[in-house]
């Protein structure tokens, strides 16, 4: 992901204090988002804030591959689809309670990941984009046609059930908390994981895979993992996403959605943990102000696509982490 | 859940063709762009959408049929794809691929969305030319006249663009600025221009398949979203490297899709990303794809 016009930011200096795991100015940022998630719900309607959340989750496991380890998937969407379809399952047919269920949805897609990452790895650089889009294209047209879907009515009815068989998340103060938690510890274990000696290694593969492997790193192997925990992660938003409207369906799984999270990371900052945060918000709210103008929103996604790759790569969080000089 | 009528087979086999052409069309397009621009175009099915939307502009507005959209269509499609890398595409070429693709995409999404403002969602009905109705006996099946000349034009069209590409002196400039741009530059070839045409003619392509599909396909704004897809599947399958290898892979998928679909048709619109994975887990450069 080098870009040859912006500075290089030293995501890691062991030098620096950190606290739970983040540096100093990501702290900060921590705290902030901390702050949203407990005050917002009192302006903003919380099922909107929910939806932002699960697609924070969603961002932040697409950032972990683009922007940490250089890997350009555009299969995410099948993680995604898959994922809520299977929590839906588990919740509904199984009768399974919300952590087994949510468990179910996440190991789906890690497995799918495993091995859409198996097959992918096998060829690099763009390559790598066009065989997951054809491979999360068949997992549509799977979806499409496979009766436990619900087709094109989508899999409707998923209960709720209850957290640790005794927190009621059909109250929505209790989803509300419950949804803003697994948010903020996804923040926390994605910038653990960036940090981790396995982040590292990453990031060294992301800037040249040849030296990383002539270092003696088993570069397939790391860039599989990698592959494996962003779309386990995907499989993660996408239940909650799943048990908090009740229902799953095939635009989940579409190419746009692919597209979507790719925009997220774009207008938020590829390579960069807050941008997920940031991103989210701001594509989520356009399209909630847009969504009444029909295909207006699609001529703007792709304006603000084709205005950030041209004038802002770097993206919001990005370009103020050149700016701050600091990692967000 | 299988059903097997020889006749059936055949029939859909030879229907399959009329989708081998486009994905041979457009696959061929993706891959010569991809070559020397190192782009993957992901407006490339918003092109073969535009080239239906243009036939069916030149119709309404001005009265002109098929015949001449089929020259003037291509003609359109392509000036607009050499504004298009004048004005955007060309920025990004010093940058990482990546950039490329995502800027190819916004494109996607803003034309498609341009088109659904102005036309609207639903499909739209393009009538096929009047000497082309009618069917012809093969024995096996009724084969409409227009299906087949999608066939026979799509054929010539694409061994006219391997004859270019592999046995003229242009062919051979494009080919040496793919391998090494810097070097055919250093040889006094203005390459950015190259790239620009090569651009314009690619998508010229897709707009030329997209005119055939008008009257087969309904003509709707999202008739390109799948075909592309199928098209990088089609790239990823056959393998850089090899024009040839791209065409006989885009007709081969479409007559395996329509034998799919006659002996099992749930699975006739995944085999292609079937083989897709087959290939690459036994032969990962794809199945004429250069070694390394």
């Amino acid at each position: 992901m080098s870009d040859t016009n912006a500075p290089r930011i030293a995501v890691g200096s062991p030098k620096a204090r950190h606290i739970l795991g983040f540096e100093p100015a990501r702290f900060v940022a921590f705290v902030l988002f901390v702050a949203v998630v407990a005050l917002a719900p009192m302006v903003v309607y919380p099922y909107f804030l929910m939806r932002v959340y699960c697609f924070i989750i969603f961002a932040l496991a697409y950032n972990l591959l683009l922007g940490f380890t250089g890997l350009m998937s555009f299969g995410h969407a099948a993680f995604f689809g898959m994922g809520g379809y299977l929590c839906g399952w588990a919740a509904r047919e199984w009768g399974l309670p919300f952590e087994l269920a949510v468990l179910t949805g996440t190991v789906t897609a890690g497995l799918m990941g495993l091995v859409f990452g198996w097959i992918a790895i096998r060829r690099t650089g763009l390559y790598f984009a066009m065989i997951t889009l054809a491979l999360a294209q068949m997992v549509y047209f799977v979806a499409l046609q496979a009766d436990f879907t619900g087709g094109e009515n989508g899999m409707q009815r998923i209960p709720r059930g209850t957290l640790l068989g005794f927190f009621d998340l059909s109250d929505p103060t209790i989803l509300y908390w419950t949804i803003g938690v697994l948010t903020l510890f996804s923040v926390y274990a994605v910038n653990r994981i960036v940090h981790s000696p396995f982040g590292q290694v990453l990031r060294a593969i992301r800037e040249n895979p040849v030296r990383a492997k002539s270092l003696g790193y088993n570069v397939d192997r790391y860039k599989l993992l990698s592959f494996t925990i962003s779309a386990a992660l995907t499989g993660f938003a996408a239940s909650l996403k799943a048990v908090i409207f009740g229902i799953s369906t095939l635009s989940d799984i579409d190419v746009m959605t692919s597209t979507e999270v790719v925009l997220i990371t774009l207008v938020g900052g590829i390579g960069t943990i807050f941008g997920s945060v940031v991103g989210a918000f701001l594509i989520l709210s356009m399209e909630h102000f847009l969504a009444p103008y029909g295909p207006w929103l699609l001529l703007v996604e792709g304006v603000v696509f084709m205005l950030f790759v041209l004038v802002f790569r770097r993206g919001i969080v990005g370009g103020l982490q050149d700016w701050l000089k600091r990692p967000l | 859940m299988f059903d097997i009528n020889v006749n059936l087979i055949l029939g859909q086999m030879v229907l399959g063709m009329v989708n081998g052409v486009f994905y041979a069309i457009l696959s061929l397009g993706v891959a010569i762009i991809f070559g020397l621009l190192g782009v993957i175009n992901f407006a490339h099915g918003v092109f073969f959408m535009l080239g239906a939307f243009v036939a069916y502009g030149l119709l309404q507005f001005f009265g002109l049929g098929y015949w001449p959209a089929l020259i003037l269509v291509p003609m359109i499609v392509g000036a607009l794809g050499i504004v298009l890398e004048v004005l955007l595409i060309r920025h990004l070429y010093r940058l990482e691929h990546l950039y490329g693709l995502l800027l190819t995409l916004g494109m996607a999404l803003a034309i498609e969305g341009f088109v659904r403002i102005v036309f609207g969602p639903q499909g739209l009905p393009y009538s096929m030319p009047d000497n082309l109705r009618g069917a012809v006996n093969l024995g096996f099946m009724f084969l409409p006249y227009y299906r087949a000349w999608v066939v026979v034009a799509g054929v010539i069209l694409c061994f006219a663009t391997w004859y270019v590409i592999e046995q003229t002196p242009l062919g051979a400039k494009l080919r040496a600025a793919t391998d090494n741009p810097k070097l055919v530059q250093a040889f006094g070839i203005n390459v950015p221009v190259m790239l620009t045409l090569t651009y314009g003619a690619g998508v010229a392509l897709a707009g030329f398949a997209g005119v055939m599909a008008a009257p087969i396909l309904s003509v709707d704004p999202s008739m390109g979203t799948n075909i592309v897809i199928i098209a990088f599947a089609v790239v990823v399958i056959g393998g850089m490297g090899s024009i040839l290898g791209a065409i006989l892979t885009g007709f081969g998928l479409g007559i395996l899709e329509g034998f799919t679909k006659a002996i099992y048709s749930e699975a006739s619109s995944t085999v292609i990303f079937v083989v897709m994975v087959i290939v690459l887990v036994t032969r990962p450069r794809g199945l004429f794809g250069k070694v390394g």
